[in-house]
């Protein structure tokens, strides 16, 4: 059920990424600023905002999950919501890497997207605890949607904070990730993002595959172990 | 501050994208164990059928 | 479901009076926060966003604490049963926990607020007083409606004193972005306020959406 179309979404993934490196390496110019390391943001940006629109889709799913009571929506949320804390990683981490490139410092509190990212992040480890101390498992599925609902509502509301204080503190003088982006860095931007976004995709109904065939596995086990 | 020179550049660049790939393929890995133990309950139920 | 959320809080409340168990806690330990900062940052006063951050944050912490004991009562005496027994709109009790969190806050600030002017602000809190009531009202609403949710979420874990700060204080980040950002012209020399509209705006945002959010939410949590 869950791996239907797989194999032609992956055939997709392979071919965007491969054309979004390619696109990274050999056709985006250097940009006038920062040079060479402004490559790194066609990884830590389309991870950020894929991660970003996966908690928010999990959030989507918990309330799929909540109306319905159907138990395969609370799966899909919890593997989107797993999906991006371990993308998350990845921005905090290629963040980290571009900051001590740009400014020197391991962390810099300049960039709004990645000062609400990490607040973001902190928030989403706790679904592990939250999740796992809940024995029930009716009830452990609807707590942790309710979970994923108010969390996927605040990730807008905090960048929108974030932002907000940051312009007083930081005001940006030069925009980064620019809105004055020449065609081609622009055009690599998308098909990076396109790219991340696909590959999530994958990933995600690959695990959910796993998941619900485990699943199924262990009631069958059941069933024999019973009739033995 | 000024821009990074190309090979110092480089550096960071490669290690951005070293972790990008190391995320993909630690999860590829855990996914395939996953899948593995799920062969080897298969094969167990299999044989006890037998 | 107004006639059940008044019987709950006024029964929260009428346990609080009798015990007295969060309300002088949450105060006692706010002041004492306010002491561990005066040694912290080695400074006799402070004013502007020193003065504004040290004391949200400090009621940040005091409210994690109110927030974890607010169900504690009927996880200790098995109250939540007998209240999801009954044929009632279970928005009531969301109702009822957020309203006894924010007069518990509002209690606690009537003592905090002015030891915080005694202890560590420089400049008076006279300056922009009503400036202050407002951007404390409003912060009080988000704090409480998110106490609520966090604290009925945490309250079927294993370890809810630790599940809530966990949970509360990322949520509320907002709520201490614009109530830092909010308060700190009203603690300078010069108070008066500026861009309030601004961070009021964000705070009534937020205010809304959370509210709404656990009350359409807050069935699922009780169901059985």
């Amino acid at each position: 059920m869950y791996s239907k179309g797989l194999a032609p979404l992956a055939a997709a993934t392979v071919v965007t990424v491969t054309a979004a490196l390619s696109m990274v390496f050999f056709y985006a110019p250097n940009d006038a600023d920062q040079g060479f390391v402004q490559k790194i943001f066609y990884v830590h940006v389309p991870m950020a905002i894929v991660a970003l629109c996966g908690f928010i889709a999990g959030g989507v799913f918990a309330i799929r999950h909540l109306r319905s009571g159907d138990s395969s929506w609370d799966l899909r949320s919890y593997v989107a919501i797993h999906m991006s804390i371990i993308l998350g990683v990845g921005v905090l981490v290629t963040g980290a890497i571009w900051a001590k490139a740009s400014w020197g410092h391991w962390w810099v509190w300049d960039e709004p997207v990645l000062v609400s990212f990490l607040v973001v992040f902190l928030l989403y480890c706790v679904y592990y605890p939250l999740r796992f101390s809940i024995e029930d498992p009716g009830r452990q599925a609807r707590y942790s949607s309710v979970f994923a609902i108010a969390a996927g509502a605040f990730v807008p509301l905090n960048f929108v904070a974030v932002r907000l204080a940051e312009a007083y503190t930081h005001p940006r003088v030069l925009s980064q990730t620019g809105g004055s982006m020449p065609g081609d860095m622009r055009l690599t931007f998308l098909v990076s993002i396109a790219g991340m976004a696909l590959l999530f995709v994958t990933l995600w109904k690959l695990e959910l595959t796993a998941k619900h065939a485990s699943m199924q596995l262990k009631r069958l086990r059941n069933r024999a172990r019973v009739a033995a | 501050m000024p821009a990074l020179p190309l090979d110092e550049a480089g550096k960071y660049v490669a290690a951005s994208y070293v972790v990008f790939v190391a995320l993909i393929l630690i999860y590829v890995a855990i996914i395939g164990a996953k899948i593995a133990r799920i062969e080897r309950q298969i094969s167990e139920l299999v044989e006890d059928d037998e | 479901m107004t006639r059940t959320a008044r019987a709950i809080l006024r029964k929260d409340l009428r346990i609080e009076l009798r015990t007295k168990e969060s309300v002088p806690a949450m105060t006692l330990f706010a002041i004492t926060v306010y002491v561990l900062f005066h040694f912290g940052l080695d400074r006799d006063s402070l004013d502007g966003e020193l003065a504004s951050g040290v004391l949200w944050v400090t009621l940040l912490l005091a409210a994690v604490i109110g927030v974890s004991r607010l169900f504690a009562a009927e996880r200790e005496q098995g109250g939540i049963d007998g209240l999801l027994l009954a044929p009632v709109d279970q928005t009531a009790l969301f109702v009822a926990k957020a309203a006894a969190m924010f007069l518990f806050l509002t209690a606690v600030e009537l003592v905090a607020v002015p030891a915080f002017a005694l202890l560590l602000l420089g400049p008076g809190l006279g300056g922009a007083l009503p400036e202050l009531l407002a951007v404390l009202a409003l912060g009080n609403l988000g704090i409480a409606a998110l106490g609520a949710l966090v604290a009925a979420l945490a309250a079927e874990t294993r370890a809810p004193e630790l599940i809530v700060p966990l949970l509360l204080l990322p949520l509320l980040v907002p709520v201490l972005i614009a109530c830092a950002q909010a308060t700190e012209p009203l603690f300078r020399q010069d108070a008066g306020p500026e861009d309030l509209g601004r961070w009021l705006g964000l705070l009534t945002l937020y205010d809304v959406v959370f509210v709404l959010l656990s009350v359409a939410v807050f069935d699922f949590l009780l169901e059985d």
